[in-house]
């Protein structure tokens, strides 16, 4: 299972990619391969605001359901469309064409509260 | 009982007394008392017998049953109000409802053994979408009031998603909805904090405060009315909009689709399902596409299979309870699936032209109806109406009415000078006449002169624009194609040969208690002094039923060891929300509203959040420990840090896991010492009956899964029923009723539409009960433990069990646990699932409550033999496994991966897996004799849930499949 250094962590297991402001959120490897095949993602609408640690979608598989939980706060910017019309991307590709939301990050250091990549293959023990 | 007389007892229990010795020498107890005493904790052992009468034989309790059923009046019945008689198809009747090849099968989570029932919902679904010109609809609810109150309750969770901050939270009731349904509403919207609005809809004026609005089409005294503008009213404010319409009207009626309608619900139960005194029938629940996410209840869904042939399959169960507990859209489980498929059957007998026909036959009835009493001084006063005259009548209706009785008539009385008639299937021209006459003598006048054959004109029944419908309906081909007796007796048996049901082999459901549902038990269901009745007639019509109720009450009370009972949720899972609603009730009562935490253990049935949430109250979840137990050290914690708003806790006895656990009265003592009370889910009362109760333990409210422990059929998910029994204190809030004197003197509304849930198979259970007396429902819970230890004791060397009392003992079921074969073989539950399949059998539960385990129910009812074949399956089937383990067959490419296997797989050309067809599909001796046959291989659950589709697929597919 694979977690790129460069991202970080949640413990409910989304991640984040910050680049110039911006931040890319998905899910992880783990988080996918638990679920099973993924067959729906609830996205907010561009705009929303997001208030870190709280509730921005819902991702459904066909036996599991879960809650997607904001790394960061900030106002979403742009919705993967792909994760929307073909969410089996999320399972094939969790950190590339399966992100789901890209956000202008409202309070960068809400960065140190993150996880970094070995921090949490250490909470999922891998 | 004379000793020559037929004892039930011994066609109840499959094992007989030559083979009970074996199997306790297996289980290494002497006797079956040794058994239950190491199985049951003393100290809540009842001390003494069930003051049960003794049970008589089948002959002698169905002539009892006879004079019963004879103190009912079987009257002519034109009172509406969402019932109406219709004619059963006898081909229907026969082949679909009396049939167990039909009636005893389980919910169709084990998709590739119930293709038939699947399509045949799927058909129900189709006719539903068609008929009011909706996009998606549901498998069936279970009446059309509780239909309704989902309806209010999925828009209130839609304007709750779509607004941050305060959401609207008004609702606006037609004054002209059926009272029953309004009933309904209120139970629902109250302790959810939605306000109700009654009024009229011509003259509401809505704002931004509400989300949605319910009307009924046509109205509670038959009008028909233009809505239209209301519903573009409604709409601009952003609110929106139920339409309850009579399904049938439909035929001939601009459908709520055309007219802007969001949702639409209600009833179909004219399409040929008996009126039951008010039930099981199934409920439609329809809506537009882009609620589909938030819709109630199950779902038919088209997939693919292995062999990506068509198959069907429930799905986005993701809404469901099961998966998502206290954010569940419903608590809804068990629905009406015997019922709809009924439904379902009625169209695909009668077809386009036949419903249309059936519904202007009505119509042109209720026409000539109107034009003769109108020669007679009565006024029809609905401007346009499909099937119910709204009459103001010349004289008051209290003189028309023991006419009325007198000639065996029914009709709808409003007030001293309006009455009501609905016209139905069943009113043939001399009913017609019969009407004519009463009403002549009411009003002292002679009999008109008129002809029958003149004034019934089926040619002359358009309505003006916009009432007249214009667009076709039911075109699909399953609805033109079965309309000879042959053809639909085919088709019927075509689908019922897909599905394995308990005519087949045992179906070791988990907490579904899968037992014997005994023809004698079933026969009364279709008795005309059960099935034909209104359930709105006087009281003093259904003195036979109230007989039957009153003598039911009090087994299920002795049963229970607790004070009062409510026959009237429909449910397991309304069981849970009426008692909840009781509970809340009490506390409000005693001025204490202020306590809605309901504790609920981390093991709990989904239904338990859910109804929860439903009725007010907020979860607060108690941790299990590693041996499956309630931790009560984290109970106590919980139950003190909220013990001044501590509501309930709700728990589910034997465990969801099987087993009796040594601590309950301590539970129950530490809930009651913070001031809340126990609801007991009983789910598993099958392990009780005789030997401890809900009252021994200490709960104060349970209900009775009347389709589990009592013997009624699962239907292949419903019908089902859920009444509750509760302790002295808590009886004056049982559930009333808006038109029948039911509950305590402080009721809560409604639960269901009809006072008494569902009537005619109340009779199922009581029949159980009196044939079997309260010594044999006690023996049937001493065979259910045997046969679960045995089973246990076979199969405990070859899986691991998870979960077993202090003594090494399971209640009535347990938990084999596969789970650490997946890292080595990649074996998961499901292969073992669709394996079972190959050998004949319905898999065990799967995935609750311990995902990735199989927990088996035997139930009293089967065989040693039968006992045996199951076990030497899963056997045989670790053996498999274990090829896998020793490298001797591929983790990929195995009998395993691969099942079930169909006839058309095993027979191909094309065979080119690692193994033989023949230990594919004959893998124990035992399978030849009696070969069952998946119909499609292994469904493809994710393409089904990523390309939704509810209704039979496009005419195309079909053609493309011949190719």
């Amino acid at each position: 299972m694979n977690f790129p250094a460069n991202l970080k962590y949640t413990k409910d297991h989304e991640w984040i990619r910050i680049d110039g402001g911006f931040g890319w959120i998905g899910i992880t490897d783990y988080a996918q391969s638990e679920l099973g095949d993924i067959v729906f993602v609830e996205l907010p609408a561009v705009g929303a605001k997001l208030e870190q640690g709280k509730t921005f979608g819902t991702i459904e598989a066909v036996k599991a359901v879960s809650d997607l939980y904001a790394p960061m706060s900030g106002e979403v910017v742009e919705i993967n469309k792909e994760v929307q019309d073909s969410p089996e991307v999320v399972n094939k590709e969790p950190y590339e064409r399966g992100w789901m939301i890209k956000v202008k990050i409202a309070n960068s250091a809400e960065l140190s509260s993150l996880l970094d990549a070995d921090s949490y293959k250490k909470l999922i023990g891998k | 009982m004379f000793p020559y007389e037929e004892n039930f007892q011994s066609r109840h229990l499959g094992v007989g007394e030559a083979d009970l010795q074996k199997m306790l020498n297996t289980i290494g107890v002497s006797s079956l008392d040794e058994l239950i005493d190491q199985t049951i904790p003393q100290r809540i052992r009842l001390r003494k017998p069930l003051e049960i009468p003794e049970g008589v034989g089948e002959f002698r309790f169905l002539r009892d049953l006879q004079s019963v059923a004879a103190r009912n009046k079987v009257f002519k019945s034109y009172i509406g109000l969402g019932y109406y008689d219709t004619i059963t198809p006898s081909v229907i009747l026969r082949n679909v409802f009396q049939n167990p090849g039909w009636y005893t099968q389980y919910t169709p989570y084990q998709a590739e053994i119930a293709q038939g029932r699947l399509e045949a919902l799927l058909n129900f679904q189709t006719m539903v979408i068609d008929l009011t010109k909706l996009d998606v609809a549901n498998a069936s609810l279970l009446d059309e009031g509780t239909a309704a109150a989902e309806a209010m309750s999925m828009l209130f969770g839609l304007a709750q998603k779509s607004t941050n901050g305060q959401p609207a939270n008004k609702f606006f009731v037609s004054e002209t909805c059926f009272p029953q349904t309004i009933d309904i509403l209120k139970t629902r919207a109250l302790p959810v904090g939605i306000e109700l609005v009654l009024g009229n809809h011509e003259k509401a004026r809505l704002d931004r405060s509400f989300f949605g609005a319910i009307v009924q089409y046509p109205a509670e005294h038959g009008a028909v009315y233009d809505f239209r503008s209301f519903i573009n009213h409604t709409h601009e404010v952003g609110a929106k909009v139920v339409v309850a319409a009579d399904l049938l009207s439909l035929a001939l009626l601009t459908p709520p689709g055309e007219f802007g309608a969001d949702v639409a619900v209600g009833s179909t139960q004219r399409f040929g399902v008996p009126l039951g005194y008010g039930g099981p029938h199934a409920a439609y629940f329809a809506t537009r596409n882009e609620f589909i996410r938030q819709m109630p209840g199950r779902i038919i869904g088209v997939s693919v299979d292995a062999q990506n042939n068509r198959a069907y399959r429930m799905t986005l169960q993701t809404r469901e309870q099961h998966i998502r507990r206290e954010k569940a859209t419903s608590n809804i489980c068990t629905a009406q699936a015997l019922l709809a498929i009924m439904a379902g059957m009625y169209a695909v007998y009668h077809g386009p032209q036949g419903i249309k026909r059936i519904a202007s036959g009505i119509h042109a009835s209720a026409k000539a109806l109107a034009n003769m009493l109108k020669e007679l001084g009565y006024t029809q006063l609905n401007e346009v109406y499909f099937d119910t005259l709204n009459i103001r009548s010349p004289v008051p209706t209290s003189k028309i009415r023991p006419i009325a009785e007198r000639s065996g008539i029914n009709f709808r009385y409003i007030d001293d000078k309006h009455f009501g008639i609905s016209v139905d299937e069943a009113t043939l021209p001399h009913d017609l006449e019969a009407i004519v006459r009463v009403c002549a003598e009411a009003s002292g006048k002679s009999m008109p002169a008129f002809s029958l054959e003149k004034e019934i004109r089926i040619t002359d029944v358009g309505y003006p624009p916009p009432h007249q419908r214009t667009s076709d309906y039911l075109q699909h081909p399953v609805f033109n194609q079965y309309h000879s007796e042959t053809e639909m007796m085919r088709y019927i048996k075509m689908l019922e040969n897909k599905d394995l049901s308990l005519t087949h082999s045992m179906i070791p459901l988990g907490s579904c208690t899968m037992k014997l549902n005994a023809a004698t038990e079933l026969f009364p269901v279709s008795w005309k002094e059960f099935a034909n009745i209104h359930p709105f007639v006087p009281q003093d019509q259904i003195e036979g039923y109230r007989q039957v109720f009153s003598e039911l009450e009090s087994f299920l009370c002795e049963i229970t060891g607790l004070h009062a009972c409510s026959l009237q949720p429909n449910s397991g899972a309304q069981g849970e929300f009426a008692g909840l609603l009781v509970i809340r009730a009490y506390h409000q009562d005693r001025g204490e509203g202020k306590r809605n935490v309901a504790l609920i253990p981390s093991s709990a049935h989904g239904t338990n959040p859910a109804s929860a949430v439903m009725a007010g109250y907020k979860v607060v979840v108690v941790k299990c420990d590693d041996m499956g137990n309630i931790d009560v050290d984290d109970l106590r914690r919980k139950a003190e840090e909220h013990k001044n708003d501590l509501a309930a806790l709700m728990v589910t006895y034997p465990s969801t896991h099987g087993v009796f656990e040594e601590a309950i009265q301590d539970m129950c003592d530490i809930v009651h010492k913070y001031g809340g009370l126990v609801y007991m889910d009983g789910a598993n009362l099958n392990a009780q009956v005789g030997l401890t109760s809900p009252g021994v333990i200490g709960a104060d409210v349970c209900h009775i899964n009347l389709h589990k422990t009592f013997s009624i059929p699962h239907g292949g998910g419903g019908p089902g029923m859920g009444p509750i029994c509760v302790a002295k204190n808590l009886a004056p809030y049982l559930p009333g009723h808006p038109l029948v004197k039911t509950g305590g003197e402080k009721a809560i509304h409604a639960v269901s539409a009809a006072p008494w849930g569902s009537p005619s198979i109340l009779l199922i259970s009581y029949a159980y009960i009196k044939m079997l007396g309260g010594k044999g429902i006690t023996e049937a819970t001493r065979y259910a433990i045997l046969n679960a230890n045995y089973l246990k004791a076979r199969l405990e060397s070859h899986y691991p069990v998870l979960y077993q009392g202090e003594k090494g003992r399971v209640a009535h079921e347990f938990i084999l646990d596969p789970r650490e074969l997946k890292a080595t073989t990649g074996v998961d539950v499901e292969d073992i699932a669709k394996r079972l399949m190959d050998y004949g059998f319905h898999a065990p539960t799967v995935s609750f409550p311990v995902p990735g385990t199989l927990m088996i129910e035997p139930t009293e009812s089967e065989s040693k033999a039968e006992l045996d074949r199951f076990a030497d399956s899963l056997i045989a089937i670790r053996k498999e496994i274990k090829e896998i383990e020793d490298g001797k067959s591929s983790k990929e490419d195995n009998v395993l991966k691969n099942a079930p296997h169909t006839a058309q797989a095993a027979l191909s050309e094309a065979w080119n897996r690692p193994y033989s067809r023949y230990k594919a599909v004959y893998p124990l001796g035992f399978v030849r004799q009696n070969k069952f046959w998946p119909s499609v291989g292994r469904i493809n659950n994710s393409y089904g849930d990523r390309n939704i589709v509810c209704s039979c697929p496009p005419i195309e597919a079909y053609v493309e499949e011949e190719i």
